[in-house]
């Protein structure tokens, strides 16, 4: 056993990239809850994302218009589930596990041609001098920009739903439907837009996988992220914030335990695998035994069929 | 433009219209697909949906539909008791693995002891292993409201841990030469959920199942809890004053799903599978809550449902062997004829009218 | 009842012989994997379209991908048998059991199990010695190490990676007795995002060659990013990582044993076998080892690839001590295959000087 071996510092920068596609589809996911809308289909988005940033960086040469079509990708899937709740009607738990089943299997055929294939690099932020500060360095000024996307990210989500207007409306009309029908709102547009954004938001992570933390593409690569996403959001009761610790939470686990393991320390892997859920259960319990925080935080409308009879 | 108005009740000519419609959908769509990949549509879409039904070895396809579809219609039953009530229980799957792993524990911990009884306690531990597994999620709603759907989704994830411990680990097979899965409950007389007459598919998984669909036809019918459930689902402010209980509801859907999912899973392990392995689970209890949708949560609609999914899947197969479609294919087919279904159903609740602009307020 | 079940029985060895009197060939082949995995099944598959090649119209080869460890493999195993299989291989070690099961309903079809050790009539079972591969990696990567930290990223604690785990070791301790190897377990075959992260890892800790018992190439292009590391190729040849960081690689080469089964059961020849071949028998490849490498260590390792391939070398050749010190072969003793807990088939434990613990 070696814990010597095990740098605090490349732990933190690692699980910072670790954490980076999680976060990306659980920052859209949570504006999409927010919206009062529950798409369980983000593991579909996310592996379109990824083959669609991932075939178009290879095509163009260019991550970055990897990136663009990875969210355009994911938000078209994503239109699929639109419409089929909003103006379909239909269940949103079943129309979401339809989606994700549908996306894995839709990014597989499309990808069957970029198996193998090594995409163009995406460029580090290398500060000069800057990025070769002790500890402050690594861990803040040499990701690639996919980090810093997805903090930008974050950072705009928990303004746009505390201090515009616009967010004021996304969350009542994920408070109560009608109520906001009532007022005039647009509640379906509104919503469409939530789930296309999440849907975006959900292929950046994809392709933040297949083109940075990978990066290749393979079948089915996501191997549950975006499952892993769902449980941040809850986890962050559904705040901005508190989706970073969360992602940092599920990351860090992940990338600890595998620090552990190569210092030599025998670690039932098993166990420690299963506690960022059973502490995601722990927060829910705790946040909704204060009833009176749960009310502010929790969408009353969540998973809700609407339907304007007039 | 086009604008929906709600039936007063659904439509029951709909009712059998729209999945009819969805298929026959899904059929061009799917043809599209196949033949953009190279295939010849009308051969694929005749060997997913007749082969298995007629063909020269339908004989031995006819079978294996319940054996895959058992499972299915256990736990989607379960399920749809909870989802008429507006009880979500959406962990079937963590509840199918602990019940896998509870009824092959009780067998392997007395291996190779004979004894008739060995079975049916299995059968009691499955139960109670995802009746108790489906209870943290009980509990915790009715004693603190914490949200049923994203806790048992959660303990998904751990019950997947849990099993690749056993695995790996309690479980596994001494004589196993070090690799991951315990012994094949197949091979032990005492714990194998055998097919009662060799050839039919039929094991008492699909017993189950059957009675199952009767028991919850019955008491959604008849019994006043069915009545309770299918009022708290259509209103629940009506269900309170009719003094239903809605704590007593919640236990009882999450439990009757649970202890279902529990035995599917244990009726699996012990027969068609065998063995608790890291790959054990593949996603019925996912799939599961696909086909209560698909079944309207009608109980005879589920065994319906239950059976075409199983149609899909045996069908896909056989079209990837004889035909050479991707397994991704028939994946991609599968969404597409759920979306078509889910789609559809609207015009059994819906009317579609065409409104004039003007009139519009 | 009674009847029915004997018709079908009946019905099926009907089926069966009509199939072997048919003039062409059916082969099936049942993957575990998608064929876009670019490892295991990848490789599988390369060697069913070795068969195509090898025999053109004379055989029909049919195959399901992605297939679970249960009773869905039964179906398709037995779907197969029925559309009139001569042969069927069935790829993945979790299918053993029904494998054996289709086997025996269906008494003219052979079939071949990879990697499990149930035979039975009319099933073989089949493995390659990739422990000789990981000899040569070992070999390399205890010259090449810097840092003198090799890591390695391991599937499951099974016999077959641990064998693979103490190869690598005692031949890089050969050349460079101050090696230390660090171990982690990504509890999967096949998970291109573990897999990057147990590499970037290993790197971060030090380890400036690493070796990989999964199958994608995610650990190559962590290394890649990461600069001064070296990786090898794992089931298949990733050349697309060369000249570094793949410096060579261990390749799953089924298409000439695929081959001569079929040509066996074309001839009426077959019969139940257990195969474990390795670098001699070519169903281990050793891929190019690159420039990367200096001429003397190619040469070395290209000596010790020979070597093992003609038997004059064993890749587990005493003195060796377990790693609890106690004596597991004397001087020039060399392993045997199947000898229980001692033997190589069912090899559970670590080899003298490597410090962490097999997992349990």
């Amino acid at each position: 056993m070696d814990l010597s071996a095990i740098s605090p510092t490349l732990l933190v920068a690692s699980l910072m990239v670790a954490a980076t596609p999680i976060l990306l589809a659980a920052i859209g996911e949570l504006v999409v809850e927010k919206s009062g809308v529950l798409n369980l289909g983000v593991e579909g988005m996310m592996i379109m994302g990824a083959i669609s940033g991932f075939a178009a960086a290879v095509l163009t040469g260019s991550p970055m218009v990897g990136f663009l079509c990875a969210a355009l990708g994911g938000a078209a899937l994503s239109i699929i589930f639109a419409i089929l709740t909003q103006y379909f009607l239909s269940n949103q738990v079943a129309t979401g596990l339809a989606l994700t089943l549908f996306g894995l299997g839709l990014s597989a055929m499309l990808g069957q041609s970029y198996v193998g294939i090594k995409p163009p690099v995406s460029a580090k932020l290398e500060l000069p001098l800057i990025s070769d500060i002790p500890v402050m360095g690594p861990i803040l000024f040499s990701h690639d920009f996919t980090v810093y996307a997805a903090l930008t990210l974050v950072a705009g989500v928990w303004w746009f739903l505390k201090y515009t207007r616009g967010g004021l409306i996304l969350r009542a009309v994920g408070e109560s439907h009608d109520a906001a029908h009532a007022l005039g709102y647009k509640v379906v547009r509104v919503r469409i837009l939530a789930i296309m954004f999440g849907g975006a938001c959900a292929g950046l992570g994809g392709a933040a996988l297949s083109l940075v933390r990978v990066p290749q593409w393979t079948e089915g690569m996501t191997a549950g992220s975006g499952w892993i996403a769902l449980a941040i959001v809850v986890f962050a009761s559904w705040k901005p914030a508190r989706v970073l610790l969360g992602a940092y939470l599920f990351g860090g686990v992940a990338v600890l335990q595998l620090n552990l393991q190569a210092a030599g320390v025998s670690i039932p892997v098993e166990y420690l695998s299963m506690s960022p859920y059973l502490i995601t259960i722990i927060v829910l319990v705790v946040m909704s035994a204060n009833r009176s925080k749960l009310v502010l935080n929790a969408p009353a409308a969540l998973g809700r069929v609407f339907h304007a009879s007039r | 433009m086009l604008r929906l108005e709600k039936r007063p009740n659904p439509s029951k000519m709909w009712g059998y219209l729209a999945p009819v419609l969805a298929v026959i959908a899904t059929m061009i769509g799917g043809g599209v697909m196949f033949a953009l990949l190279g295939k010849d549509p009308f051969e694929a879409i005749r060997t997913i949906f007749y082969d298995p039904l007629f063909s020269e070895f339908a004989w031995y396809y006819r079978p294996q539909l319940l054996i895959k579809g058992a499972p299915l219609i256990l736990i989607a039953i379960g399920l749809s008791m909870g989802f008429r009530a507006g009880i979500w229980n959406i962990g079937a799957e963590g509840q199918y693995i602990i019940g896998a792993i509870c009824g092959a524990g009780a067998a392997l911990a007395v291996y190779p002891f004979d004894s008739a009884l060995i079975f049916p306690v299995m059968i009691l531990c499955g139960a109670i292993g995802g009746f108790a597994w489906a209870m943290i999620p009980a509990i915790l709603k009715t004693k603190f409201g914490t949200n049923e759907i994203l806790v048992s989704l959660m303990l998904v994830y751990v019950a997947e841990q849990l099993l690749a411990s056993m695995s790996l680990g309690l479980m596994k097979n001494p004589e196993g030469f070090g690799f991951p899965g315990s012994r094949n409950l197949q091979q032990y007389a005492s714990a194998h959920n055998a097919e009662l007459w060799a050839g039919s598919g039929i094991h008492l998984g699909v017993v189950f199942a059957l009675i199952a669909v009767i028991f919850s036809y019955i008491m959604l019918a008849r019994h006043q809890m069915g009545f309770h459930i299918r009022l708290t689902g259509e209103s629940p402010k009506a269900a309170k004053f009719a003094g239903v209980n809605p704590n007593k509801l919640v236990i009882y859907c999450l439990g009757f799903s649970g202890a279902l999912a529990g035995l599917a899973g244990m009726f699996e392990v012990a027969g068609p599978s065998g063995q608790i392995s890291i790959d054990f689970n593949v996603g019925y209890g996912f799939t599961a809550i696909i086909v209560a949708f698909l079944g309207r949560l009608n109980p005879f609609g589920i065994m319906l449902a239950g059976l075409l999914m199983a149609l899909t899947y045996i069908g896909g197969e056989i079209a990837q062997s004889s035909l050479g479609l991707p397994s991704a294919a028939i994946q991609a087919f599968q969404g597409m004829l759920l979306f078509f279904i889910l789609a559809l159903d609207m015009l059994t609740n819906f009317k579609i009218k065409l409104v004039n602009a003007e009139v519009r307020t | 009842m009674k009847l029915k079940s004997i018709l079908a029985i009946a019905l099926l060895a009907m089926t069966a012989a009509t199939g072997t009197l048919a003039d062409t060939t059916k082969v099936g082949f049942v993957y575990v994997g998608p064929v876009g995995d670019g490892g295991w099944t990848y490789e599988h598959d390369k060697g069913r379209e070795a068969v195509v090649a090898a025999f053109g119209d004379k055989v029909e080869t049919m195959y399901v991908e992605s297939v679970p460890e249960g009773p869905d493999a039964e179906r398709v195993m037995t779907d197969m048998a029925l559309k009139g299989a001569d042969l069927i291989f069935t790829t993945s070690f979790g299918y053993m059991d029904q494998t054996i099961n289709v086997a025996a309903k269906f008494p003219n079809v052979k079939f071949e199990h990879a990697t499990g050790y149930k035979q039975s009539d009319n099933v073989s079972v089949y493995s390659a010695r990739f422990y000789e591969g990981r000899a040569v990696q070992g070999h390399i990567a205890g010259h090449m190490t810097k840092s003198n930290i090799v890591g390695y990223i391991g599937s499951f604690p099974i016999p077959e990676v641990i064998r693979g785990i103490n190869a690598a070791y005692i031949h890089a301790k050969a050349v460079n007795p101050d090696v230390q190897f660090k171990i982690i377990w990504a509890y999967t075959w096949f998970d291109p995002t573990k897999e990057a992260d147990a590499a970037k890892v290993l790197i971060e800790q030090g380890a400036d060659v690493v070796l990989q018992h999964t199958d994608s190439t995610a650990p190559q292009a962590a290394a890649q990013a990461a600069g001064n590391v070296i990786t090898f190729g794992q089931a298949s040849d990733m050349a697309a990582y060369g000249p570094k960081p793949r410096v060579s690689s261990i390749i799953d080469n089924w298409g000439p044993y695929y081959i001569a089964r079929t040509q066996a059961v074309m001839d009426g020849t077959w019969a139940s076998t257990s195969t474990w071949d390795g670098i001699g028998a070519g169903m281990v490849g050793i891929g190019e080892i690159t420039s990367a490498v200096p001429a003397d260590v190619k040469a070395s390792a290209e000596a010790l690839r020979d070597s093992l391939a003609d038997g004059s070398y064993h890749a587990f050749t005493g003195p060796l001590n377990k790693q609890d010190g106690s004596v597991w072969l004397k001087a020039g003793e060399t392993a045997a295959d199947y000898a229980g807990p001692e033997g190589l088939a069912e090899m559970g434990f670590y080899l003298e000087g490597l410090d962490s613990e097999v997992p349990n």
